[in-house]
């Protein structure tokens, strides 16, 4: 993107012959769309640099020297500029343009998916010659070629507009599609054997002002005449990117991006653009299932059936014995709606959304919040917190890159390890694991002194010195949870202590789904809706819910360390799957085999409901039903019901209101509408969320800010002394995790095990690198290929969270402040 | 042969020092590998591309631009017969049939023994000595048939072996500047700074 054009007094411009206020500095193109003048273009992108390659928006332009052609997305309006777009130059012009971009394009709209949707179809029939005098042989290539798992590249169709390339340029940053050849004989290809491996490919597919480049899920399936489409928000992390869900016949067929300002651009992961599929594959649980107890399987029962199942054993335990787990899939409305049965019905504070993969709700909730604009403000100063967003938070990480490289953002990073961001920090620290907040108090020290004492946490006293220096002035933060192979309580601390500097403000990066949603509709220990602690929530709620629970219950570890003793009588896992995300596997197990009954709610038999579950409630999933979604800063915006949900599947707020009716009780609503009402009565933070405020801001949502919470106190734990080689667990973009086994288009792309360690460590491990190691642990082992990374620092191994075959919590023990590791030649 | 020697790649450091940035230094080192193997290899623009610091399919962006890079093998002598209009008035289609004739291979084509490898070339800018053709880039002009034929006698008896490098070669002997004598190493912002030889007063003493 070019920026925002810069502030000042407008420029008066005659577009047509009208008098037209254009912004200092801005493109020609934009200053005569704004004002309702459009002009034809496939090259030009607003969100990328202009390149004047395409040719299509000549116009003509006099400033004073006589009209000449010229293009008008290489040209920044200036004062008195007389500008004529359909002049008989013009106009000859783009029918020239037309011919010669048809000379070698195929006309193969009949079965082209972009037929029905082609700028290039939709121009030639508005501003086209009408007829080609070209009769020679046009130019032929392989039909597509796949350049990447799910892009395929049709080089006959393509026009050369530099789009897809300048993305993978100056948006993704990974470079490796290009022109390659020259004149004629000039087409976009990937290296000989190196495929287009961006986690953002599918955002070319959307661009391409052609059918060039087609994604695998949507070849062939639709045309775009017979798609409807509904705006919503993309689901499968918390940056809350705004997505246009198209589907025909009650299926959905494609996810595209919507460019929202304040979030994501129009730019998507691929994961969350290819995502849906997993919502129709076959593993999709479509009605109830419950445990045979003759054979030990999952089998159909009626909803009558499951749920008298789940009730009879819910009814049966003491409340303080019940535990919820999960939550961050859910929708606002329905996380409400299972926090008001979990602890205004059954009377349990034994609630987590998160488990112990994130931070402190009461820490993150009481900070103050930074939105995606203010931290990726132009020349701002941006501490990253945590771990990778390019692994983690793809669409965010677009964000951070270009408020780097485009805007001249300055990024701090303190992460376990190198990130996908370390190329463009002005400084990189990686601590020793465990040992953040030793790190970031030698920082600050040197901060407020101007010169750092020594080395902390393993890095240097010169670059803790540099950084440090960078901290002078005003600074956001971006915290997220860094490794999991330690608690979160050093990177608290660490955050705490940037909390207490007064004036820093946080954009907190807890990765999974709606997590930020669960948290203010208060589906975690502690607390009531509404960024309030349960304590003093109590008053606002009595009246509304039946009862409130008197005391703070268990979070996620305590939960699963009390099920694995037999102290847990009813597990219900919301969408959670303990055994693959829950730190500790061993406790996850146990706790799975130790719980008196375990009843899941969710799309999929995960693992987790497999091994245990003896009901399996079939939940509706993201484009199935409506409602709203919170992402990171706090922004609601609305997930749109597209389709209906398989079989017999219901909307998980209709799941919680049939079992508080079998409870006895009424959760007084019917609908989602009647919830958010309800969520604005039983908290002041979602007053704001009325209809009329969603309504009013179809794309950007509604922002929900300020909260009720003190900053708490936070200990920060003291490191061990120890000097083992320590594990780094962290995530990556592909994993194991149940919704990307389920979906076509991901399969196959999670990595496979990897230990990584630093070159200077090397000669601590008896193996070579490429070979297979065994990475042990006082817990357990998993096998790995050992690779040389100089972004791990020197005292550790980095693994990645949940690679296929090798999970990594199968080493960590729960609540333990660093993992130590040891690694030998298999 | 396939990604830079060690010899190779030590020059390739050696050129990328003599630019503010790495990435600068890519066509002079594409230019190291052809001479390398005749021709570049995947192997090889990959290295070169890890060295200078971009993609592999960058590298090949750019290199792919150019007709002086090759990327499949080709004789140890390039023949380029020009084509374009003033040598075709004065005979270049028959000196085309003629070459093709006696090395026996179409335009585009190599001799089973590696020697030749014919192609035809638009204007090579010697029009006033038309018909024109070049081996490894030297040129010939106003060559008759029998001119071909007494080249490729010449160089298959390895006559003018000194005249003619092997196709690749961009020069036998290799500049080397000494530290004292260099113009100095800047970014380009400070490129105004004077050079490190002027700063030395070291003009002609070096």
């Amino acid at each position: 993107m070019t920026g925002p054009a810069g502030e000042g007094p407008a420029v008066e411009i005659t577009v047509d012959g009208a008098a037209v206020a254009a912004r200092p500095g801005e493109l020609l193109i934009e200053a005569c769309e704004r004002n309702g003048v459009y002009i034809p273009r496939f090259c030009y992108h607003p969100r990328m640099a202009s390149v004047g390659m395409c040719r299509m928006c000549l116009v003509t332009v006099d400033t004073g020297r006589g009209p000449s052609l010229q293009p008008s997305c290489m040209v920044t309006v200036a004062e008195a500029m007389a500008v004529e777009t359909e002049s008989a130059a013009a106009v000859k012009a783009q029918n020239g343009v037309l011919e010669f971009l048809l000379i070698n394009h195929p006309l193969d709209c009949p079965v082209c998916d972009k037929g029905g949707e082609c700028p290039l179809q939709d121009q030639t029939m508005a501003y086209g010659p009408g007829e080609s005098r070209f009769v020679e042989e046009k130019r032929h290539f392989e039909k597509p070629i796949a350049i990447s798992a799910t892009v395929h590249l049709d080089r006959e169709r393509c026009i050369l507009c530099d789009r897809c390339t300048r993305f993978a340029d100056q948006v993704a940053g990974d470079p490796l599609i290009s022109f390659m050849g020259r004149g004629g004989a000039t087409e976009v290809n990937t290296f000989a054997d190196e495929p287009f491996a961006s986690y953002f490919s599918g955002n070319t597919v959307q661009i391409c002002p052609v059918g060039a480049l087609t994604a695998e899920p949507y070849r062939f399936k639709a045309r775009p005449w017979d798609l409807t489409e509904a705006v919503s928000t993309a689901w499968v992390d918390s940056v809350g990117a705004r997505v246009s869900v198209q589907s025909s016949r009650n299926r959905v067929l494609r996810v595209q991006g919507v460019d929202a300002d304040a979030v994501n651009w129009g730019w998507l992961t691929d994961k969350e653009r290819f995502g849906f599929e997993a919502l129709d594959s076959d593993g999709r649980v479509t009605g109830p299932l419950v445990r045979d107890a003759a054979t030990g399987a999952l089998v159909p029962a009626s909803w009558a059936d499951a749920a008298t199942r789940a009730v009879e054993a819910l009814s049966r335990a003491p409340a303080e014995r019940v535990a919820v787990l999960g939550g961050a899939r859910l929708t606002n409305e329905s996380q409400y709606a299972w926090a008001k049965l979990a602890k205004g019905v059954i009377g349990t504070d034994n609630v987590d959304a998160q488990l112990d993969d994130g931070l402190p709700p009461e820490l993150v909730l009481s900070l103050p919040r930074a939105t995606i604009d203010e931290v990726c403000r132009p020349g701002g100063v941006i501490v990253l917190l945590g771990g990778d967003p390019k692994e983690e938070l793809g669409s965010l990480y677009l964000r951070l890159r270009h408020a780097v490289v485009s805007d001249g953002a300055t990024l701090i990073e303190i992460t376990p390890r190198a990130t996908g961001l370390s190329g463009l920090a002005a400084h990189s620290l990686h601590p020793r694991p465990g040992e953040t907040a030793e790190l970031m108090r030698a920082l600050l020290a040197a901060a407020a002194t101007g010169a750092a004492d020594g080395g902390a946490a393993g890095c240097d006293r010169a670059a803790i010195a540099a950084a440090a220096a960078a901290l002078d002035g005003e600074f956001t933060v971006v915290l997220g949870r860094g490794s999991l192979a330690e608690t979160a309580d050093s990177a608290a601390a660490a955050a705490a202590m940037l909390a207490g500097r007064g004036s820093v403000r946080f954009l907190p990066v807890l990765r999974r789904g709606n997590v930020n949603g669960a948290f203010d509709a208060g589906l975690a220990p502690g607390l009531a809706p509404g960024r309030t602690l349960l304590a003093a929530g109590t008053d606002r709620l009595a009246g509304i819910w039946p009862r409130v629970p008197a005391r703070p219950g268990r979070d996620a570890r305590a939960v699963l360390k009390a099920a694995s003793v037999g102290e847990i009588d009813v597990l219900v896992l919301l969408g959670a799957d303990p055994l693959n995300d829950f730190s500790d596997r061993a406790v996850a197990a146990n706790a799975l085999d130790g719980a008196g009954s375990v009843i899941a709610v969710d799309l999929f038999v995960n693992d987790s409901a497999a091994r245990a579950a003896d009901v399996v409630l079939a939940a509706a999933g993201p484009t199935e039903t409506e409602g709203t979604f919170t992402n990171i800063e706090g922004r609601v915006s609305p997930m749109a019901q597209k389709v209906t949900p398989p079989g017999t599947a219901r909307a998980d707020w209709m799941i919680a209101a049939d079992l508080a009716r079998r409870l006895g009780a009424d959760l007084g609503f019917a609908s989602p509408a009647e919830i958010r009402s309800e969520m604005a009565e039983a908290s002041e933070l979602h007053r704001a969320l009325t209809p009329e405020a969603l309504a009013a801001s179809p794309v950007e949502g509604v922002m929900l800010a300020g909260t009720q919470i003190p900053v708490p106190a936070v200990e920060a734990p003291v490191a061990p002394g120890s000097r083992g080689l320590r594990l780094v667990a962290t995530r990556t973009m592909y994993d194991d995790g149940v919704m990307l086994r389920h979906c076509p288009s991901s399969r196959g792309l999670a990595r496979g095990p990897e230990a990584r360690v630093n070159p200077a460590a090397l000669y601590r491990i008896d193996a070579r690198p490429s070979t297979t190691v065994r990475v042990s642990s006082a817990r357990g082992h998993l096998d790995a290929t050992l690779v040389v990374d100089e972004g791990v620092p020197v005292g550790a191994v980095a693994v990645g969270w949940l690679a296929p075959g090798a999970p990594a919590n199968a080493l960590i023990e729960a609540g333990s402040p660093v993992t130590e590791v040891t690694v030998e030649a298999r | 042969m396939s990604r830079l020697t060690a010899d190779n790649e030590a020059r390739a450091r050696r050129i990328m020092a003599l630019y503010p940035r790495p990435k600068s230094a890519l066509i002079p080192l594409l230019h190291l590998a052809q001479s390398q193997d005749g021709h570049l290899t995947d192997e090889a623009v990959r290295h070169v591309a890890e060295l200078v610091g971009i993609t592999p399919a960058e590298a090949a962006g750019t290199a792919t631009f150019y007709e002086m890079f090759k990327f499949h093998p080709v004789g140890r002598y390039l023949v380029n017969v020009c084509t374009n209009i003033s040598c075709a008035l004065l005979g270049a289609d028959d000196l085309v049939a003629h070459a093709s004739a006696a090395l026996g291979v179409k335009p585009g084509g190599t001799t089973d023994d590696g020697m030749f490898t014919l192609e035809t070339v638009e204007c090579m800018a010697a029009c006033t000595e038309a018909p024109c053709l070049a081996v490894n880039y030297r040129y010939r002009l106003r060559v008759t048939p029998n001119d071909f034929d007494d080249l490729v006698a010449a160089i298959r008896s390895g006559d003018i072996d000194q005249e003619i490098p092997h196709h690749g070669t961009l020069a036998r002997v290799h500049q080397e500047i000494p530290e004292g004598r260099m113009a100095g190493i800047s970014s380009p912002e400070q490129a105004r700074a004077a050079p490190a030889w002027m700063a030395a007063g070291a003009e002609g003493a070096g």
